[in-house]
């Protein structure tokens, strides 16, 4: 029995979710979930066992008697687990049988998210266990509307990645980026230059920050064309910095400055290639085309950055 | 958005049986499948996530659907195959 209310501390745990803390460890035991008052002829929806899947569509589900049949997914949402297959055919022959829901419903349908069709291959799930897969909207928030009309429309079927969509991914994006960011900038600081503190901060920021959120607006269809740009206006501020006159020659500011814009922009070009990971349009092909063409110009362009900014270093403490 | 245009997706025509369940399951719009054989309406948007593939019952579509993770793509290029998976 479980309902379609979604309580505080639901929201709470979807929070941490989305902050990455624990995020493979909220999960629902798989099985079979009374919703209402539903029957023998209520329809049955399936859903991963990740909270944030599960709570998505049974609050979706309010008023609504049915079933929903949560399989084990370890924990992963809908379209991950069924890129991975745990969302899969195997996975939902297998529920049906365990749950024994040829017994509790008399009729042979089963609705399933779209996304889960990356795993699923619906006439074998029929072949094999006798229901028949009919696959609902792709947001949960649209079934309501996709069962009173009977089918979903185009739009209920397109994935979008608009700005809500890649601003909820950040925190995942900065708990992995963030350390080494932070780590590095730290370095700099103790090393006593605090441009270089602040623009290694920067740059990363730009790259798991700045570019989910400025996406579409950003040159270049690569994302890491578009962390290239927004990394170089980081650059150029560092750069710009580094020209002013502390005492130093021209040629020894020239140097760190151009040490600057070499250094800085692969970090958020870097950063930015990695966000390919959680898009929701982005092809393999295309992502590693893009890693064929821009990592070892990134590898490249970092290593000779730092080369130049220790010759510097070096140059500065020789004049004493 | 627009993303590479190249991708591994493979639609056959002859071999398709106007189920129309490409369409249903396309994330991109790529099939149309409103009357008759499906028609491969927008190839470039393709993700290559395969959903397409895995529920043809006549086998007209192939596509190489891979793990799409930078991370996971690129330890696959330093360590070999041992690294499939991404984050989870």
């Amino acid at each position: 029995m479980t309902s379609s209310r979604i309580t505080g501390v639901d929201r709470l745990i979807h929070a941490l979710a989305r902050a990455g803390v624990r995020r493979n460890e909220w999960r629902v035991s798989p099985g079979l979930y009374r919703l209402g008052a539903a029957g023998p002829d209520s329809p049955v929806f399936v859903s991963a066992n990740y909270k944030l899947s599960f709570d998505a569509l049974r609050e979706a589900l309010d008023g609504i008697d049915c079933y929903i049949m949560v399989l084990d997914t370890k924990g992963i949402n809908v379209w991950c687990a069924a890129g991975k297959r745990t969302f899969g055919t195997d996975e939902v022959v297998y529920r049906i049988e365990r749950t024994g829901l040829a017994e509790v419903v008399e009729h042979r349908r089963l609705i399933l998210p779209q996304l889960s069709a990356t795993g699923v291959a619906a006439h074998e799930v029929r072949e094999r266990s006798g229901f028949r897969v009919t696959y609902g909207p792709v947001r949960a928030s649209d079934i309501k509307e996709f069962m009173e009309s009977g089918k979903a429309s185009d739009e209920m079927r397109l994935v979008r990645f608009d700005l809500k969509d890649r601003a909820v991914l950040i925190p995942v994006e900065a708990k992995s980026a963030l350390p080494i960011a932070l780590g590095a900038s730290t370095l700099a600081a103790l090393a006593g230059d605090p441009v270089a503190a602040a623009g290694i901060t920067a740059a990363s920021f730009a790259g798991f920050a700045g570019v989910p959120a400025l996406l579409p607006w950003l040159p270049g269809e690569d994302f890491s064309v578009k962390g290239f740009a927004l990394g170089g206006l980081v650059a150029l501020a560092a750069a710009i910095a580094a020209l002013r006159d502390d005492g130093s020659s021209m040629g020894i500011r020239l140097l760190r400055a151009a040490s600057y814009v070499l250094l800085l922009p692969p970090i958020s070009a870097f950063a930015s290639l990695n966000f390919t990971g959680c898009s929701t349009y982005t092809s393999p092909t295309g992502v590693r085309k893009e890693i064929d063409t821009y990592v070892r110009l990134m590898a490249g362009m970092a290593a000779s950055g730092f080369i130049m900014y220790v010759a510097q270093r070096v140059a500065r403490a020789a004049k004493g | 958005m627009a993303y590479c245009k190249e991708n591994t997706l493979e639609y056959d025509p002859e071999l398709c049986n106007s189920c129309g369940i490409c369409a249903s399951v396309c994330p991109h719009g790529v099939f149309k499948a409103d009357k008759g054989k499906a028609r491969l309406v927008a190839p470039s948007e393709c993700m290559e996530c395969g959903a397409c593939a895995m529920n043809c019952s006549a086998g007209a579509i192939k596509v190489d659907s891979d793990v799409g993770c930078a991370a996971a793509m690129m330890k696959a290029a330093l360590i070999g195959r041992g690294a499939s998976s991404c984050c989870s």
